[in-house]
């Protein structure tokens, strides 16, 4: 192992380039996630956009800004470029094999290329159990806000049937 | 090459540590700068746990047979030693799981004492807080001296203040006389901060706080295992430390006190060992030490820590102190010599101990840290459980190299190799 198969290139691009970084509106939730052993932080935004969505599986609009090491702030870079706009479902699915993918240890996790894009770039920090939070930092928000900004729709749904 | 040559004789002192021996990552040797997080063991102190366990090993201040004599025997002996090692007297010396548990046992004789007397029972004027008083310590506090104060505020309604810091890593002591007042009833301050270095005057701010009636608690987790320490000359009317940052085992630490101190303080944690008289109505005390150590001690712990005590005493805790002075100074030298590297703390190697954090321009500490631990260079990073110093610069972390006996020159060079690496690592593919 190596210092190159951890920081992959395709890593340090999405860190000296992050894509998406900035908080945007409108926005239904907005959660802060830190680190705590490193001070990792990360604010993301998430909008539900119920428009044509089939059933209760909208699509999540998503917006970050953060601060952290290159693991982390290239984690966000490919959650935004990968997630922004897909489905809650398939965002979910994609959150869960992030996971799998970082918590494989030394047992090797064939990673779903289709579900994860560049995020497969990050298989080498699964080695490194110090690294693995950084890698999750902005996954674990993502999952945090979407799953506040469906609990919030479905209070005001429930609400709205309450009233009617 | 070094342009600098050790004070002791550190290879040496390597081959009494089996750990240093061993190599890390792809087959790279040691280098071992993370003794601020806590400190490798000499194979005497391994030995004397061992020893403990295969010949001596019952339950300690109880029992009639040969083996709890011999058990009591060498807790008790470990107890003269570490006294003696920082110029005290047995009774005086408390042990504790760590320095953490030190420091919450005071913060509970205040938070205790303060529920005793609300409730109409005795407790020690001192140690009862109520709204208006005011506990005193400063930004550099390691956070376990810091969260269990304001825990203690928050329960009695007292005040929690602290000494804020210059920009050079000391304290800033322009507005002491507004925030040592009559008002305060302790001062909890740290010896030698674990994130910056800085050795602080303890023993004139000790003095100052006993003028306003304060009671005064330092804590000594970095500088009890670096210098030569005379608990009694410092001042203060309680002293924590941990073991596992001296040569000795996890799972020990202590609390010194001075005895009137100490018997003024209600028990922490209660149970077996630690009472007088016992009834199913009620229950009286032991005196301290033992009032403070319920249930069967960390005995082989103890042996384990009188043994290191045993060894820094061979080496001369002076020449320890003067060893990590010329590492320190010879890496705030090399640090300062790359572009790019800030070093957090005093940037003079006067009055500050071996803990040296920096910050390198462009990457974070984690990906600094990911280099050296690929050059086999153990450092620490991250905001070192002092996170209000890292707020206070501006840095959301740092990178901290610290330095023991067994740290060479080479050691030092290894590091500023490592950091110019990290930075043709990060900045070469840019």
């Amino acid at each position: 192992m190596n210092l190159e198969q951890m920081y992959q290139e395709i890593i340090l691009d999405h860190y000296r380039n992050p894509e998406g970084k900035g908080l945007t509106e409108p926005f239904d939730v907005e959660v802060h996630h830190v680190n705590p052993t490193c001070g990792d932080e990360v604010n993301l935004r998430v909008n539900l956009d119920w428009s044509d969505a089939p059933g209760d599986d909208p699509k999540v609009w998503m917006s970050y800004d953060g601060s952290g090491c290159s693991i982390s702030q290239a984690s966000e870079s490919v959650l935004s470029s990968q997630l922004n706009g897909v489905s809650v479902s398939s965002g979910m699915a994609a959150v869960e094999e992030m996971v799998a993918l970082l918590q494989a240890g030394a047992e090797p996790h064939e990673p779903d290329e289709e579900l994860l894009g560049d995020a497969v770039a990050f298989s080498g920090v699964a080695k490194y159990p110090a690294r693995v939070k950084c890698a999750l930092l902005g996954w674990m928000a993502w999952k945090d806000a979407v799953a506040q900004a469906l609990a919030a729709h479905a209070a005001a749904v429930e609400e709205k049937r309450t009233n009617d | 090459m070094s342009a600098a040559v050790d004070v002791l004789d550190v290879a040496s002192i390597k081959r009494d540590f089996p750990l240093l021996a061993r190599t890390v990552r792809a087959g790279r040797p040691l280098v071992y700068l993370d003794s601020a997080a806590t400190s490798q063991k000499p194979v005497e102190v391994l030995n004397a746990e061992r020893n403990f366990y295969e010949s001596h090993n019952a339950a300690v201040h109880r029992g009639a047979h040969q083996l709890a004599e011999e058990a009591t025997e060498a807790y008790e002996a470990a107890r003269a030693t570490i006294a003696g090692f920082v110029h005290a007297m047995p009774p005086e010396i408390v042990f504790t799981k760590n320095a953490t548990e030190s420091i919450n046992l005071v913060a509970y004789a205040f938070s205790n004492s303060t529920d005793l007397a609300r409730g109409g029972h005795p407790a020690d004027p001192r140690f009862v807080l109520s709204p208006g008083d005011e506990i005193l310590i400063t930004e550099m506090e390691h956070h376990a001296n810091l969260v269990p104060w304001q825990q203690v505020a928050l329960k009695t309604g007292a005040t929690l203040r602290w000494i804020p810091l210059t920009d050079d890593g000391r304290l800033d002591l322009t507005d002491l006389e507004t925030l040592l007042t009559e008002r305060t009833r302790l001062l909890a301050v740290v010896h030698q901060s674990n994130i910056l270095g800085t050795l602080n005057p303890v023993e004139s701010l000790v003095r100052s706080a006993r003028a306003v009636g304060a009671l005064t608690l330092v804590d000594a987790c970095q500088s009890v295992p670096h210098m030569p320490i005379d608990v009694w000359a410092m001042g203060a009317d309680l002293v924590a430390w941990s073991g596992h940052k001296m040569l000795g085992p996890t799972g020990i630490g202590v609390l010194w006190g001075i005895p009137e101190v100490l018997a003024a303080m209600p028990p922490f944690i209660s149970g077996g060992s630690m009472i007088a008289n016992v009834t199913m109505a009620g229950s009286t005390f032991a005196a301290p030490p033992q009032r403070f150590e319920a249930g069967v001690p960390m005995t082989a712990q103890a042996v384990g820590l009188a043994a290191a005590c045993d060894y820094l005493d061979r080496i001369g805790m002076a020449k320890v102190a003067e060893h990590e002075h010329a590492l320190t100074s010879y890496a705030l030298m090399r640090l300062e010599a790359i572009e790019g590297v800030e070093i957090v703390g005093p940037v003079e190697p006067v009055d500050r101990g071996s803990a040296v954090s920096f910050t390198v321009a462009g990457i974070h500490p984690h990906d600094v840290g990911q280099v050296l631990d690929d050059r086999g260079i153990a450092v620490r990073v991250g905001h070192h459980c002092a996170w209000p110093v890292c707020r206070r610069y501006g840095v959301p972390a740092t990178t901290r190299a610290s330095f023991y006996i067994y740290n060479s020159t080479e050691d030092v060079d290894a590091l500023a190799e490592g950091v110019v690496a990290a930075q043709e690592f990060f900045g070469g593919a840019r």
